[in-house]
């Protein structure tokens, strides 16, 4: 199986995702420049965090313009998996393909530090690895994580599963303690959390493993059908 | 701005303004043959001042040791650089910016992240890591709050978002920073040893290309501006700070980097335009190799109109960089800047008559030797007078009286230089490029070295009151201190970068403070085997006549050679025995406990001594070879009470400790000590290894209380309360 790493210009956590699928999972994964125009020769496509045109404007406004984005757009229409970390969520909720957005982290700083997450819906092609309600901990680094949508589409987020973190410890303001949503079909989540940085114990925590394994999984029940 | 005629810069005498001196002006007359016509006298101008030609530093920085085995590249180049093996090197430098901080703190800590990173890659290194030395007035000062807070967003955010992790440094607080605030930005970069490059323009007829940012009028001065002395009128000093883009940087990084790569052929040199922007880059560039250069004015990119010749030379608009692109290779380098999205403009040539040419609408505007610009700056002996504390200062050591150690305990943890850094930390991303095994707040940031077992460790220190009672002795102590916070992380000290952070070189007492400062410095890399590999000088950080305490900036990388090696100060399990390294005596002139007690510092400097210093470091270094350490923290500011509470709140540990000292020998400050436990069953075995170099002190315990046991009281400490009042210390 072949994963896309989509690189934004200021994409920064690319390399950081490459690493992590190659190294604590053995799979292919491929650095996908931003002016690419198909991705239908990928199992999965993923957003990484980092700065994308700066973050001028807001996170992620400008690379929803990017050239990719339409292939993003067809890749998740026809049901592959897409995930975007940080930056990457921000991306996809600025495109329409999650619902809400992010804003400036209700103390106006950046925060860098672990959070602990509640995996509140263990079901989704995503988080099918973690044991239900699991706690796990994963570091947040991040401006601008504080999520906010309106009551209609949080009692939607809520009716249809699709809150698939919230934190322990709201640390940015995000309603209803949200860290990661997926769509209403299940094949794209975004989460604020960087799920990459925490695959080795060496740099202290193997919590983030549990996406990666459950994309894998869901990859390869797909596959299998014969 | 209007340009003089040669002869009116010479009876106006314009050349003083920008930092000249008559008999400098002189002299470039002498070296031209005639006088300098107005863009002509900027150049020479921003050539010589001090940040460029460290004409003042340069006999005293001639005392560093500078070379060794693994030493691949010294002083010199963009950034020094340590061969690790298996094909790779660390690459390191810092720098000052610590006047455009002062001025305007976001973008002067900012651009001063900008411009090192840009060293780094400059040598054809990936950028890995940073750190930064901060020091400030006191936090009771509504300005230096503003400064601090400003710093730090500016740090955060170019750092942030570049995408290289600020993995430490150090903050402390004194009024002696109150008006000349110290910003030093270090940057520590892994190279493959076949991508190394070097800041030269060699080959008549190959190419000068200018790469990344468009030119402004930002930063025109800077490097004059940073050689000359605050006064009231420095706000008038504004455009002299430059505006950072660490988006333009972050491409016009991964361009280089990959232009170094996949082309290497095509790349003869390349240089970051840092102080002084296009003239110190590209005469810096063409002299280093022997070759002279013509540059075409009007191929700058520019994003002003009506900019004039002097305007774009001295500029130090942020994001760019030279290279001298071989002859046949223009396309090459251009193509690749294209799918960056950033300029990539031919502005010149090398040339063999060693002439540095500038034209501009069809006219020369500059035509001097291009060595009288780059080489031929005066040098001056500056004259040397002990300044008159030093003189007057009281031989004894303070004695502190102390009724109650829990409480000056507590209040120590609470000192804004002692409190956790925590709160600052957290608004920086520490692990980015997932290689961070050791984050912030251990006595030295780890990283891994991906594909291998090896990582680096890597520290700044410098204890500027220890300087200000003894420069030469506070020389040395401030490498061996950085020393030590590598060895307790499990590496071996490779070497040095430095910021000397001074008062005016033209004022006795400050220049003596320099000499003696440096030459304890050396004596310690040498003694250390760590030399100095790059770095900077920041002179004339004064305000209306007062200098700051001499402040020089060890920044240090150690070879850590197999990750089951990596240690961390925190205390780790219940039963450990605790082993104090090193001899306490009562050495309190200069600590934090005088200066919380008193207000102040004073008297002479404790004693120190060097072998000492070795001895015990290698017998840590020879323990965590062992494989038996479990912690490890150097004793620093605050003493070995501080120490041991730090030790203890990493995982909330307590610990039962008897020594045999009165209760304020807890917190001096005495040099070369260490704490480290090891588990209970290897305790008896360490006590034969080591002998009279470590007792053991006590235990880690699974309650959380340290208790303190000592001939005059008994200390207690709950470790949790005392830890959420130390990370809540820092406020701003």
């Amino acid at each position: 199986m072949k994963f896309a790493v989509i690189q934004f210009p200021g994409s920064n956590c690319d390399q950081d995702l490459v690493a992590a699928l190659r190294d604590g999972f053995q799979q292919q994964a491929v650095l996908v420049d931003y002016r690419t125009a198909d991705l239908t020769d990928y199992a999965a496509v993923l957003l990484p965090g980092g700065f994308s045109y700066g973050d001028y404007l807001r996170g992620g406004a400008i690379a929803r313009f990017a050239p990719i984005m339409t292939a993003v757009r067809d890749f998740a229409a026809a049901g592959g998996l897409v995930i975007g970390i940080c930056n990457g969520f921000q991306i996809l909720t600025e495109a329409g393909l999650l619902p809400g957005v992010l804003q400036q982290n209700r103390s106006a700083n950046f925060i860098c530090q672990p959070a602990a997450l509640t995996v509140v819906n263990n079901q989704t092609s995503f988080t099918k690895a973690y044991q239900p309600q699991q706690t796990i901990t994963l570091p947040i680094a991040h401006g601008e994580g504080n999520y906010y949508c309106d009551a209609a589409t949080l009692a939607e987020l809520k009716a249809q599963r699709q809150i698939a973190f919230t934190y322990q410890d709201n640390p940015n303001g995000s309603v209803a303690d949200i860290a990661g949503i997926t769509n209403r079909a299940g094949n794209v989540l975004g989460m604020m959390p960087h799920p990459e940085r925490a695959v080795e114990a060496l740099l202290g925590s193997e919590d983030g493993r549990g996406v990666f394994q459950s994309m894998l999984q869901t990859l390869t029940e797909k596959v299998v059908p014969a | 701005m209007i340009e003089q005629t040669a002869t009116a810069i010479k009876s106006s005498r314009l050349y003083q303004q920008w930092g000249l001196t008559s008999a400098e002006y002189q002299r470039i007359q002498e070296l031209i043959g005639r006088l300098p016509n107005f863009t002509e006298t900027g150049l020479f101008a921003a050539m010589w001042s001090e940040h460029c030609a460290y004409k003042n530093s340069k006999p005293l920085l001639k005392q560093f040791p500078t070379s060794g085995q693994r030493i691949l590249q010294g002083p010199g180049e963009g950034a020094g650089i340590i061969d690790i093996g298996d094909g790779q090197a660390v690459v390191f430098k810092a720098e000052s910016h610590n006047h455009p901080t002062a001025v305007e703190p976001y973008q002067g800590a900012a651009t001063g992240v900008g411009g090192i990173i840009r060293d780094i890659f400059s040598m054809g290194a990936q950028p890995i890591a940073m750190l930064d030395s901060l020091r400030f007035g006191e936090l009771t000062d509504a300005h230096t709050r503003f400064l601090l807070k400003e710093t730090i967003a500016g740090i955060g955010g170019y750092g942030n978002c570049i995408g290289i992790p600020t993995v430490g440094g150090e903050l402390a607080f004194d009024d002696a920073y109150a008006a000349n605030p110290v910003m030093n930005a270090m940057c520590v970069g892994l190279l493959d040893t076949t991508m190394q490059q070097k800041g030269q323009a060699a080959g008549a007829g190959n190419l000068i290309y200018y790469v990344g940012a468009k030119t402004g009028r930002d930063g025109i001065q800077g490097a004059i501006f940073a050689s000359a002395e605050f006064n009231d009128d420095v706000e008038a000093d504004r455009s002299a700070v430059q505006v950072g883009d660490p988006f333009m940087e972050k491409q016009l990084m991964d361009a280089c980097l990959e232009l170094i790569r996949e082309h290497p052929e095509a790349v003869v040199g390349i240089q970051d335009m840092g102080a002084a922007g296009l003239v110190s880059s590209s005469a810096e560039m063409g002299a280093k190799a022997g070759y002279g250069m013509t540059l075409n004015l009007d191929a700058v990119p520019q994003r002003e109109s009506g900019m004039i010749p002097y305007e774009l030379m001295l500029s130090e608009s942020q994001e760019r960089m030279l290279i001298c692109v071989a002859k046949d290779q223009g396309a090459v380098v251009e193509k690749l800047f294209a799918r960056y999205e950033l300029d990539a403009v031919q502005i010149g040539a090398v040339t063999a008559a060693k002439q540095y040419q500038l034209y501009a609408h069809g006219e020369k505007v500059a035509d001097v030797p291009i060595k009288a610009l780059v080489d031929e700056a005066p040098v001056y002996q500056r004259p040397q007078r002990i300044p008159a504390h030093l003189l007057t200062a009281d031989p004894q050591q303070y004695q502190p009286q102390i009724t109650d150690a829990a409480a000056v305990l507590t209040d120590l943890l609470q000192q804004p230089t002692l409190a956790s850094k925590q709160a600052v930390y957290r608004s920086y991303d520490t692990q980015v490029k997932t290689n961070t095994v050791v984050a912030p707040g251990s006595d030295a940031a780890v990283l891994r070295i991906r594909g291998g077992r090896k990582a680096l460790a890597m520290t700044t220190d410098g204890n500027g009151r220890y300087l200000y009672l003894n420069p030469e002795i506070g020389g040395q102590i401030a490498v061996c201190e950085a020393a030590r916070n590598i060895v307790a992380s499990g590496g071996v000290p490779l070497g040095i970068t430095d910021c000397l952070n001074f008062g005016s070189p033209e004022e006795p007492e400050s220049f003596y403070e320099l000499a003696q400062a440096t030459k304890g410095m050396s004596a310690a890399c040498k003694a250390l085997a760590t030399p100095v590999i790059s770095g900077n000088v920041s002179l004339y950080n004064e305000s209306n006549g007062t200098a700051i305490y001499p402040t020089p900036m060890v920044g240090m990388v150690g070879l850590i050679a197999d990750l089951a090696l990596i240690t961390t100060q925190d205390f780790k399990h219940a039963g450990d025995a605790i082993f104090l390294v090193g001899q306490t005596r009562a050495d309190f002139n200069g600590s934090e406990l005088q200066k919380m007690l008193t207000g102040n510092i004073s008297g002479a400097l404790f004693d120190f001594d060097l072998a000492t210093e070795i001895s015990n470091q290698q017998l840590v270094q020879q323990a965590i070879r062992a494989g038996i350490v479990s912690s490890a923290h150097d004793l620093a500011e605050g003493g070995l009470a501080v120490g041991l509470a730090e030790s203890c709140f990493g995982r909330q540990l307590g610990a039962t400790v008897e020594v045999a000292m009165p209760a304020s020998w807890l917190f001096a400050e005495s040099q070369s000590r260490f704490i480290l436990t090891v588990p209970a069953a290897q305790a008896a075995a360490f006590s034969q290894m080591t002998g009279e170099q470590a007792q053991q002190i006590g235990t880690v315990t699974a309650a959380t209380d340290l208790v303190i046991k000592t001939n005059t009281e008994t200390l207690t400490l709950d470790v949790v309360t005392s830890k959420q009042q130390w990370e809540g210390a820092l406020a701003w």
